[in-house]
């Protein structure tokens, strides 16, 4: 399960806030994500990690593009505090 | 009927502003673009299509576009990125059209092509491979592609500005890149008149063949009649050699306009706090200054590189938005002007578009 910000259903109309996708990894997920919400990978990722200013975390804990997921894994999506000015 | 619209963008988000048949009086609407900062707009007469250069912090650069008039928009950057082990792209910074595709210039500094309308992009790499490339340093506004200026004719030849690194041409269609900095002053050691280095602010072209180019640059005001292989200081005349924005009439080669601000370490507002204009009828050999209707005193804003614009009626009007939030109006070709709007959030481009009907 892929838990999707309010802030990304903006940007990306008719992505929904909770997405069943599978794979191994966080990469294969955005991937799998990517495939139904094109687009989705660019506002998530830089080309070989996740931007700067977004956390996603599995199951409560920050995670990288190479974190392994479980069977159950629950992964969300989550835009930094950081990021904002003015 | 002809009207004016405006394309205004800022920190939060882009705004348009329509104007009535006198341009006299105008309405707001917005914030567009889910209030991302928005760092130029333009205007594609041929599909009828907004285009804002944009760039979140969390999500990262985009180019959105609306197909009728601001009423939806949507957005892409898909293929808008660097190579593997290469930093990422930011923003975007200029959307331009060219001969049927469209150009985006990006930071760090770089150059995308879209042929789809902006659905994809593509990486004009040939930029980033030029041998002065290691040498490139970011500048106080950041290292990017900000100035795009297609050739009038040929859908071959372009060049682009790049702050603190100067102005580079094509003329295969990005596949090589030449440095056009000639004569063009660097007040910082060790070079005065370097291959490269030069902070360009905002290159233009003049109506024309594509021969006659004008440049603000960081450290004086710039003239090429040769296509940008050589230029000629037109700084004489100005209060100042600092400024970013520089726009030229849409008919008249010599007519052109700057903002000149007192100084880069004097705190970049207007010399004396008193904002004005000013214009070239003579392709910069002279200068006239133009506030009436701009504050006269107390005015600390800037005027950013992508933010004054023209339009194409007769006589020319001119806009600038300033970093504080006022959008200003002139319909007499920059001799008088008058407040749009005093709230906006801080303004980054201003272009404007004539719309019939």
């Amino acid at each position: 399960m892929v838990l999707i910000p309010a802030s990304l259903e903006r940007v990306l109309p008719g992505i929904p806030r909770r997405i069943e996708a599978a794979g191994a990894t966080v990469d294969a997920v955005i991937t799998a994500v990517d495939a139904g919400y094109p687009g989705f990978r660019d506002r998530v990722c830089e080309p070989a990690r996740i931007r700067q200013h977004i956390n996603v975390f599995v199951d409560g804990e920050r995670a990288t593009l190479q974190t392994e997921l479980g069977e159950r894994s629950e992964v969300q999506v989550v835009p930094a505090v950081s990021g904002g000015a003015g | 009927m002809s009207r004016v619209l405006l394309l205004v963008g800022t920190k939060k988000g882009a705004f348009l502003v329509d104007g009535d048949a006198g341009r006299d009086t105008w309405a707001i609407r917005g914030p567009f673009c889910d209030t991302w900062p928005v760092q130029q707009m333009s205007y594609d007469p041929a599909r009828g299509v907004i285009y804002a250069a944009a760039g979140n912090a969390w999500f990262g650069p985009s180019v959105w576009q609306s197909p009728d008039l601001g009423k939806t928009w949507s957005q892409s950057s898909a293929g808008m990125e660097y190579p593997e082990g290469e930093t990422a792209v930011e923003l975007a910074w200029n959307v331009t059209p060219a001969h049927g595709s469209l150009y985006t210039g990006v930071a760090p500094a770089g150059l995308f092509r879209s042929d789809d309308g902006g659905a994809s992009w593509t990486h004009v790499a040939a930029l980033r491979e030029h041998p002065s490339k290691p040498e490139w340093q970011a500048g106080g506004g950041g290292l990017m592609v900000h100035s795009i200026v297609p050739h009038p004719s040929d859908k071959d030849s372009l060049w682009v500005g790049i702050s603190s690194v100067g102005t580079f041409k094509t003329e295969d269609g990005g596949k090589s890149w030449v440095t056009q900095n000639k004569g063009v002053r660097v007040d910082y050691p060790p070079n005065p008149y370097p291959e490269f280095g030069q902070c360009v602010h905002r290159l233009i072209a003049a109506p024309g063949d594509g021969s006659l180019l004008y440049q603000q640059n960081h450290w004086g005001i710039y003239r090429s009649a040769n296509g940008g292989e050589s230029w000629d200081d037109i700084s004489e005349g100005l209060p100042s050699r600092f400024g970013f924005p520089m726009s030229v009439h849409p008919r008249d080669p010599k007519t052109v306009w700057t903002f000149p601000l007192n100084g880069d370490q004097d705190g970049r507002y207007p010399p004396d706090a008193a904002a004005a204009v000013w214009r070239s009828r003579d392709g910069g050999d002279s200068w006239e200054r133009h506030g009436t209707g701009l504050p006269q005193e107390n005015a600390y804003f800037g005027v950013m590189r992508q933010a004054m614009g023209v339009d194409s009626l007769d006589p020319a009007g001119v806009y600038i938005g300033t970093s504080t939030g006022e959008l200003f109006a002139s319909k007499d070709e920059g001799e008088s002007w008058s407040c749009v709007s005093s709230y906006l959030p801080a303004i980054s481009s201003v272009a404007a578009v004539v719309l019939e009907g």
